[in-house]
């Protein structure tokens, strides 16, 4: 077995990233969406703090992945929020049918 | 105030301020107090005007000869050279005419009282009489042309109110206005030959136009001796006196009714009979007469006019005579004589006679006004029938109007007893035995040598028609003789008319000249140096023989005629010639032809000027603003369906855009998060894809 | 020589009736708060017309108490500048041809105040012009007298145009609220017309202006090109300026100023626009219309072509004579056909202004005297035949002359008065129309002989039309439609009473008229005269 190096890093961020945009643009409900929003993020995460550690020895990488976890908790309960007025209001959190901002 | 100053202005303001009275308060006066207070302020102040015409005259006998008694007033207008004065004078000539007018005008108003008794309009009539007394006053006595215009203006207008008297019949107004419009055509010539003498004597033509040359003054007094000055110059090719005596004339012709503006006398017999024997026979109409008179020193200049009034006269009293032979109505029979007489008035004045045409004026105004007034008596006592074939043998009821009519018949006819043959036969001498005319002196002489036979004839003829026969009744009446305010005034008249002949015998009985002659002379100086034909006394023996000679035939077959009224002659001959008796009994239908041709052709005229106006040069104004209003439309559609038009295509062509595209805005999560999906490939795509070509 | 201020009585005669203007606009504004009634406004403003209009004519006759008329000049003086920057002048001033448009001015306005009283007038005519929006009528008239007023008193020829614009509103107003039946056609008929006038007349005034010499305004200051009338004539002489569009300068200009002052005399063809606006135009508003508006189209000759443009009016004179006797005869024609009798009194104003045409043209003291006074006996007679016809159609509610006949009868006065002034415009001797028209020929007929002889054919016909109207609807049988007219009023007679009284005096003593211009006009005319010379 080899070093786990960079590649591999990259190689699992991606595959997390593509899970993300899968879920996103497949799943209906919006809790999956945001789900998979959340992977989008930590897919992004996991890459700046692999460059950062493989990089250039420098801290900046893992600050920005502190403010993402931070930001992202911050956004899924906003999200988790709207999602509740949604379900409120329309009774659903079907994304295919919340389309009343339909031009 | 100098020796010869006297308030002339009073003769005619007298009048005035009675006109004034009766016309403003006549109404209320007449309604309270009755007819007694309206002709005592409408006949005393004429009289009064008389006894100061009369007191005028006494001074002016004490004065040296030439001069005239002046009464200056103030300056009336003064504009550059133009000066005229307010101001009035009396010579010999305007002595005798104030004279006349006020005493046989004062005269009428009391024949008046009793004529117009218990007329409606009695104020008004006193009103307008008094008026024109002070127009015809003004006219004899005005001191220069302009303030003598006056005058002439102001008795047309007179004679316009007094023929329309009657009002509420249309055709007395009709006649009015008729007389009113042919004496304005006449004043046209006054005036056109005003404006030639003005320009004339005030200045000179250049090569570049007109110039005044100053002093120069339109005073009767001052005239005769400026008028040289105008001699020389011509216009229009003609000589500056010859346009200015014809010009006059027109005007005079259309005061006197000569032809061929003669045609408003007989109609202004529509009038009350006062008015007829005061404006339409012995004063107003005599004005043209006056005026040549009064310009004699311009026409003396000039043969050719003196020739055109002498035969124009001559022409006009043979043509009246004619129509007078035929007419029924016996106003119109004296109208017609009227027109004659005139006629013979201005032969006198046209060959140079100025004062046998001017004492023909006088004894006319005497004569005349006596058969007017006659008529008057006549038309009361038969309740306003005019037509003589209904009248006759009045003689019975009425003695002094019949003998009052008989004296003037004698003296208009032309017997060596009244003053009427001692007149006309001057005039028909001097016609004869002149020689400044462009034509022979007997030529004048023998139209009016036939028609004094003619006015004979027509005279004797209504005198018999009227006066002898059987008697008819009116309204189961006898007819009466009238009033004495009205009689009395009929016999003043006839002594007048036969004592009017002492003025004027003539010279060839006294072997001095008679006492008008010399009285004139000093107004008619210019005419002494007229040339004559030079006959002896026996040829004025001789037609002074054949004057009377044809008058007594004029008597002699309507005494054969018409005496008694029991001959069918009359009545046979006409029907032998029906169509010639037609044509003279409706005047020749001279008044048809101006109907057809002038009347209608000036109405005509009116409209296609008003039509034009309507229609084109409005036409062409409202048409202008369609125009513009057309273009308007025009630019109004452009604006909307093209430059508006291509504003609202950008915006429609965007929103046609924006409605298409707005599909993409499915509302739908899933969607956007698609699309920003596929945008980032398709950026990182292009990314690379740039940095490869231009890496 | 500059004129300095020697006076401002021009500026209160001027103003007095602008301070009319000003109260009823307060009273109206007020109207709330003060809280007035209708009856109470409209009564109070009436008497403000009153007394202002009664203000300007009484200071009318101080101005002619003081007047020298031996002295040429200008007399009575406003000066002082206005607007800096555009060289434009506040100069006023009167003179031997002012004055007497002055006069008139002021005596036909109060005239046409006490025409606009209801006084007399039945109580169930509510829609008469008397009784409609009486303030703001009343406040039109006033301002109108305003504008008219400082038109003839105006030296400065910026003024001059302001004035003369301020007239044109209140008299589009007056017409097209006040009128009759068509009015809204013919005040803007009138409205278009005078525009255009004023227009040509705006495009004559610059271009004097940028062809006129440097000189100074009356402070002093110095100025490149000047408005001032006095200097215009004086210190320019525009007949050596070049060419413009082609055309000599003056000649072009002249024919601007001249199309733009014969709109309003008006000159044929210029004038169908009187007819419509007197038609339906109130009475007093045709009054003032006749009596001076009609002035200002020869006063703008006299005052700014020939003394400024001698050259071109000189060059023009027989085409002013040949359109002065089309005018008279012609429109005495038109006369002869009408059926409305307002109509035949506004064409008979356009015969009658021709006589000015002609007299003007011939450059001789009678004929210039004689066009002057034609003017002032025209502004005499008019106001009174229009205020004739008001009195007819107050009663009878129409003008159709076939439609009276025999009202000499029912309304004798009425008749007497019609007839006097039918007499004094047909030029009857003795009244005053006869005076100015025999002087205008005169003065034409050594330059013009024929045209004064056909002119003369006017006078004629003048008689025949006035004639056949007196018998068409004061003769014959009453027509029993009108038998219980009645006859004049006290209104009607203070109104018309004293214009018969001037027709009567001024006819057997116009001196003191005529001595008020002779002096001025003739030293008008003198170079002109000369020029062509006479």
């Amino acid at each position: 077995m080899s070093h786990v190096g960079l590649e591999h890093f990259l190689v699992v961020g991606a595959i997390l990233f593509t899970l993300g945009i899968v879920c996103v643009l497949t799943r209906r409900n919006a809790v999956a969406v945001l789900i998979g929003i959340e992977l989008i993020l930590n897919a992004a995460g996991l890459n700046l703090i692999a460059f950062s550690r493989y990089g250039g020895q420098s801290l900046e990488g893992s600050v920005f992945v502190l403010f993402i976890i931070v930001l992202a908790a911050a956004e899924a309960a906003v999200a988790l929020a709207l999602i509740l007025a949604i379900q409120r209001r329309l009774k659903t959190v079907d994304v295919d049918r919340t389309d009343s901002l339909k031009g | 105030m100098g020796e010869n100053t006297f308030p002339l202005w009073l003769i005619p303001f007298l009048p005035l301020v009675g006109a004034f009275i009766n016309g403003a308060f006549g109404y209320r006066l007449q309604r309270r107090f009755g007819e007694p207070v309206i002709s005592a302020i409408g006949v005393s102040l004429p009289w009064i005007s008389f006894i100061l015409a009369a007191i005028g005259f006494v001074k002016l006998q004490g004065l040296p000869e030439g001069q005239a008694v002046i009464s200056q007033l103030w300056t009336w207008v003064e504009v550059g050279e133009f000066k005229v004065d307010m101001a009035f004078a009396m010579d010999p000539l305007s002595a005798m005419m104030a004279l006349a007018v006020t005493f046989v005008g004062s005269l009428i108003h009391i024949y008046s009282i009793g004529y117009m008794h218990k007329d409606d309009g009695y104020w008004r009539f006193f009103c307008y009489m008094n008026l024109f007394m002070f127009a015809m006053l003004t006219l004899v006595l005005a001191d220069n042309l302009l303030l003598m215009f006056v005058g002439w203006e102001g008795v047309g207008l007179c004679s316009y109110l007094l023929i329309g008297f009657w009002y509420k019949d249309l055709n007395n107004a009709k006649a009015g206005m008729k007389a009113f419009v042919v004496n304005r055509i006449g004043d046209f010539g006054f005036l056109i030959g005003f404006f030639i003498l003005f320009w004339s004597l005030g200045g000179e033509w250049s090569e570049a136009g007109y110039r005044t040359t100053g002093a120069f003054s339109l005073h009767f007094g001052s005239l005769p001796a400026m008028i040289d000055s105008m001699a020389t110059k011509t216009l229009w090719g003609v000589p500056a006196p010859t346009l200015v005596g014809i010009f006059f004339f027109i005007g005079a012709a259309g005061k006197s009714a000569q032809i061929p503006l003669y045609i408003w006398l007989p109609d202004a017999m529509a009038g009350p009979t006062p008015v007829s024997a005061l404006i339409h026979a012995a004063t107003m109409v005599t004005a043209g007469v006056y005026m040549v008179a009064r310009m004699n020193f311009l026409y003396v200049l000039t043969p050719t006019a003196m020739t055109v009034v002498a035969l124009v006269g001559a022409v006009t009293a043979l043509f009246a005579a004619t129509i007078g032979c035929f007419q029924y109505d016996i106003k119109k029979v004296l109208a017609y004589s009227t027109v004659s007489q005139l006629g013979f008035m201005f032969i006198g004045v046209g060959v140079g006679a100025y004062w046998a045409g001017t004492y023909h004026l006088l004894t006319h105004a005497f004569f005349k006004a006596c058969l007017f007034l006659c008529a008057g008596s006549v038309i009361l006592a038969m309740h306003h029938e005019q037509d003589m074939r209904k009248m006759g043998g009045l003689g019975k009821p009425m003695p002094l109007t019949r003998w009052t009519y008989w004296i003037a018949c004698v003296a208009i006819a032309g017997f060596p007893v009244a003053s009427g043959f001692f007149s006309k036969d001057e005039i028909l001498w001097q016609a004869f035995n002149t020689d400044a005319l462009l034509i022979p002196g007997w030529i004048p002489w023998l139209l009016g040598f036939v028609a004094a036979g003619l006015t004979s004839f027509y005279m004797w003829r209504s005198y018999f028609m009227t006066f002898t026969g059987k008697t008819p009744e009116v309204h189961g009446h006898e007819p009466e003789e009238q009033r004495p305010a009205v009689t009395g005034v009929l016999v003043i008249l006839a002594i007048g008319a036969i004592l009017a002949s002492f003025l004027g015998l003539p010279h060839l009985w006294m072997h001095i000249p008679s006492a008008i002659q010399q009285f004139l002379s000093p107004v008619f100086g210019a005419a002494a140096n007229l040339k004559t034909a030079g006959y002896g006394h026996g040829t004025e023996w001789l037609l002074m023989i054949a004057s009377v000679g044809v008058a007594t035939l004029g008597l002699g077959i309507a005494w054969w005629l018409y005496r008694g009224r029991t001959s069918t002659i009359p009545e046979r001959v006409l029907k032998t010639f029906p169509r010639i008796h037609k044509v003279v009994y409706n005047k020749y239908y001279v008044d048809e032809a101006y109907q057809a041709t002038a009347i209608r052709g000036f109405l005509g005229l009116s409209r296609l000027s008003a039509w034009f106006d309507f229609k084109i040069v409005d036409g062409m104004v409202n048409g202008a603003g369609t125009i513009t209003r057309a273009f308007a439309w025009i630019d109004g559609a452009i604006d909307t369906y093209i430059v508006d038009g291509i504003v609202n295509l950008v915006a429609q062509t965007v929103k046609a855009i924006g409605a298409r595209l707005r599909r993409t805005q499915t509302g739908r999560l899933p969607t956007y998060l698609a699309g920003l999906v596929i945008g980032v490939i398709v950026l990182i795509v292009l990314t690379r894809f740039l940095s490869d070509v231009y890496g | 020589m500059p004129y300095h201020t020697t006076s401002t009585l021009l500026t209160w005669i001027t103003f007095v009736p602008a301070i009319g203007v000003g109260v009823i606009g307060l009273l109206l504004g007020l109207k709330p708060l003060l809280k007035l009634k209708q009856g109470t406004l409209d009564r109070l403003s009436r008497l403000l017309a009153l007394i202002c209009s009664g203000a300007s004519m009484v200071m009318c006759i101080a101005l002619w108490s003081g007047f020298d008329s031996t002295n040429t000049g200008i007399q009575f003086v406003h000066h002082a500048v206005w607007i800096q920057a555009f060289n434009i002048e506040y100069f006023l001033g009167v003179d031997g041809l002012s004055i007497t448009m002055i006069m008139l001015t002021g005596l036909i306005c109060f005239v046409a105040v006490v025409a606009s009283m209801p006084w007399g007038l039945p109580k169930e005519n509510k829609e008469h012009f008397s009784r409609r929006s009486v303030p703001g009528y009343m406040a039109m008239i006033l301002l109108l007298e305003m504008g008219m007023l400082g038109v003839f008193c105006a030296l400065d020829f910026f003024l001059f145009y302001v004035f003369w614009e301020i007239m044109l509103l209140p008299m589009y107003f007056l017409i097209g609220i006040w009128g009759g039946p068509r009015r809204e056609y013919a005040a803007i008929k009138f409205f278009l017309y005078t525009l255009a006038g004023s227009m040509l007349m705006l495009l004559g005034m610059i271009a004097l202006y940028f062809a006129s010499n440097p000189t100074t305004l009356i402070d002093g200051s110095p100025c490149a090109h000047t408005f001032n009338l006095i200097k215009l004539a004086t210190e320019n002489d525009f007949g050596t300026a070049g060419m413009l569009l082609g055309v000599a300068f003056p000649k072009i200009v002249w024919i601007g100023l001249f199309i733009a002052f014969a709109i309003k005399i008006p000159m044929f063809p210029f004038h169908t626009w009187l007819p419509d606006a007197h038609v339906e135009a109130p009475t007093p508003v045709s009054v003032i219309l006749a009596g001076v508006l009609l002035k200002m189209g020869i006063y703008g000759i006299l005052r700014i072509c020939l003394p400024i443009l001698p050259e071109a009016t000189v060059w023009a004179r027989y085409g002013i004579a040949i359109f002065g006797v089309i005018n008279i005869v012609y429109a005495a024609f038109v006369c002869m056909a009408q059926k409305d009798l307002k109509k035949l009194i506004a064409y008979s104003s356009v015969s009658h202004m021709g006589f000015c045409l002609l007299g003007l043209a011939a450059f001789t003291s009678q004929g210039i005297s004689g066009c002057v006074y034609q003017m002032w006996n025209h502004g005499i007679i008019s106001p009174a035949l229009f205020l004739i016809t008001g009195v007819i159609y107050d009663r009878a509610h129409h003008r159709e002359i076939e439609g009276f006949g025999g009202l000499a009868k029912q309304m004798p006065e009425y008749s007497a008065i019609v007839g006097l002034a039918f007499m004094a415009s047909l030029g009857l001797p003795g009244l005053n129309g006869f005076i100015s028209e025999a002087l205008c020929l005169v003065g034409a007929f050594p330059v013009f002989t024929l045209l004064t002889v056909v002119s003369v054919l006017g006078v004629v016909i003048t008689a025949a039309y006035y004639l056949w109207t007196i018998q068409r609807m004061f003769l014959g049988p009453l027509n029993q439609k009108y038998a219980n007219l009645a006859d004049l009023n006290w209104r009607e007679r203070f109104t018309l009473y004293p214009l018969a009284a001037i027709m009567i005096i001024l006819g057997v003593y116009p001196m003191p008229i005529l001595h008020l211009m002779n002096q001025t006009l003739d030293e008008l005319v003198a170079p002109l005269a000369a020029a062509v010379g006479l």
